[in-house]
């Protein structure tokens, strides 16, 4: 044993790079919402960069080790702090047993990464340790952290955390006010009338308090206009039916053509209301740090616009993995 | 007597009654102790109560019922 909780947070759960293969099967792909983060989270403390963390979103939790270790948080700015004194976001810094980790109110984004050395070690589930609230699969026990709970970590698979570790500013990557999320238009977007399609992307949204790691709902903008049609057998009545479809990680649907929806790491497979098109896979991490109320802007973008923003993700993490090891 | 602020831990909906047909949880001029349910958070699909940080008096609400407030908004001043 070597983490006590002392207080849970909000929602803090145990999430690693996710739990790939078995979405058409219904069991989500999970993880963190943003893996970059997660990625360079366990870099600063000497993890491999697939090990398992916590993810905490808006309030952190309150921990005592029991045994030495190095600690890091990335993503959102929710200040660390050890015995009452505060540390830096994006910096690895050591934790004494018998130390305290906690957290000051939440400054920008939403969910912080806590990497502690060694990684958080809970039994894997189909090959993965991330926790799946709703399905309670894997993570402590398939749910969230409660008070009480304890955790063990593993052997450190990497070199021992060096406790200056750091990453410069320009590596702390959180979404922009209002946030610019990059679309590629498809799947149904035929259903959609032109002009409705075009003043979706115009118009400003806003995210709801319905945003979790299911999905992310927005309000603010305009009902969508579908093209008529006599509804097919086996849709619904409502013009945003469809006949039941595979629902992609990062989809857009819209129930009632009303609210957008982002289906995000812990959704739903697959169901029946139509999808506009699909947010890049680089941007998914940006809505990971979202807060309610916040401001967003969809943006249309072709498929090499889409590829080339992965490219130049996976060239800022190679950037880092040479500055951080 | 001190003034102290009881912040918002969370971002999302401030609500003052813990159900729309039910009375607020505290007052202005209403004394609470520390602990004490002062007011609700709606986020995620869930419902987070704000404890009072102190014992003392209910001076002032800093906010409207159903505000959006960001974490760290002060939400109450209370005399202690």
């Amino acid at each position: 044993m070597s983490i006590r909780v002392l207080g849970s947070g909000l929602a803090t759960s145990v999430q690693d790079l996710g739990r790939p293969g078995y979405y058409h099967l219904g069991i989500p792909i999970s993880g963190a919402m943003d893996r970059y983060a997660l990625r360079v989270a366990n870099m600063l403390v000497g993890n491999s960069e697939d090990a398992a963390v916590l993810e905490t979103v808006f309030l952190g939790p309150e921990l005592e080790f029991t045994e030495d270790a190095v600690v890091a948080v990335t993503g959102a700015q929710l200040p660390p702090k050890v015995d009452g004194v505060q540390r830096e976001t994006w910096t690895a810094f050591s934790v004494k047993s018998g130390q305290t980790l906690s957290f000051d109110f939440l400054q920008h984004g939403a969910r912080a990464y806590i990497a502690v050395s060694g990684g958080i070690d809970v039994p894997l589930a189909l090959g993965s340790r991330s926790t799946y609230t709703l399905g309670a699969l894997g993570g402590l026990a398939g749910r969230n952290l409660q008070s009480g709970d304890e955790l063990h970590t593993g052997i450190s698979q990497g070199k021992v955390g060096n406790t200056r570790r750091s990453v410069p500013d320009k590596f702390k990557r959180l979404p922009d006010s209002p946030a610019c999320l990059r679309v590629i238009p498809g799947l149904y977007w035929h259903r959609l009338q032109e002009q409705s399609g075009q003043r979706f992307f115009a118009e400003t949204w806003k995210v709801a308090t319905e945003a979790d790691r299911i999905g992310y709902r927005f309000r603010g903008g305009s009902p969508l206009d579908f093209v008529e049609r006599e509804q097919p057998f086996g849709a619904g009545s409502d013009p945003s039916n469809i006949v039941d479809s595979c629902y992609p990680y990062g989809s857009i649907q819209v129930p009632g053509g009303t609210e957008p929806i982002v289906l995000h790491r812990d959704a739903v497979s697959g169901g029946g209301y139509f999808m506009l098109g699909t947010v890049i896979s680089t941007d998914m991490d940006y809505i990971g740090q979202l807060q309610p109320n916040m401001e967003v802007q969809f943006m249309p973008v072709d498929m090499e616009t889409a590829l080339s923003a992965r490219r130049d993700r996976k060239a800022m993490l190679d950037e880092v993995r040479r500055l951080v090891s | 007597m001190a003034t102290k602020i009881v912040y918002s831990p969370l971002p999302g909906i401030f609500y003052r009654r813990p159900a729309p047909d039910e009375p607020p949880y505290v007052r202005e001029n209403d004394t609470c102790a520390e602990g004490d349910v002062i007011g609700l958070i709606e986020v995620m699909k869930s419902f987070h109560e704000v404890n009072s940080v102190v014992s003392g008096k209910v001076t002032k609400f800093l906010v409207e019922n159903e505000a959006t407030v960001i974490a760290g908004q002060p939400l109450v001043e209370l005399e202690a």
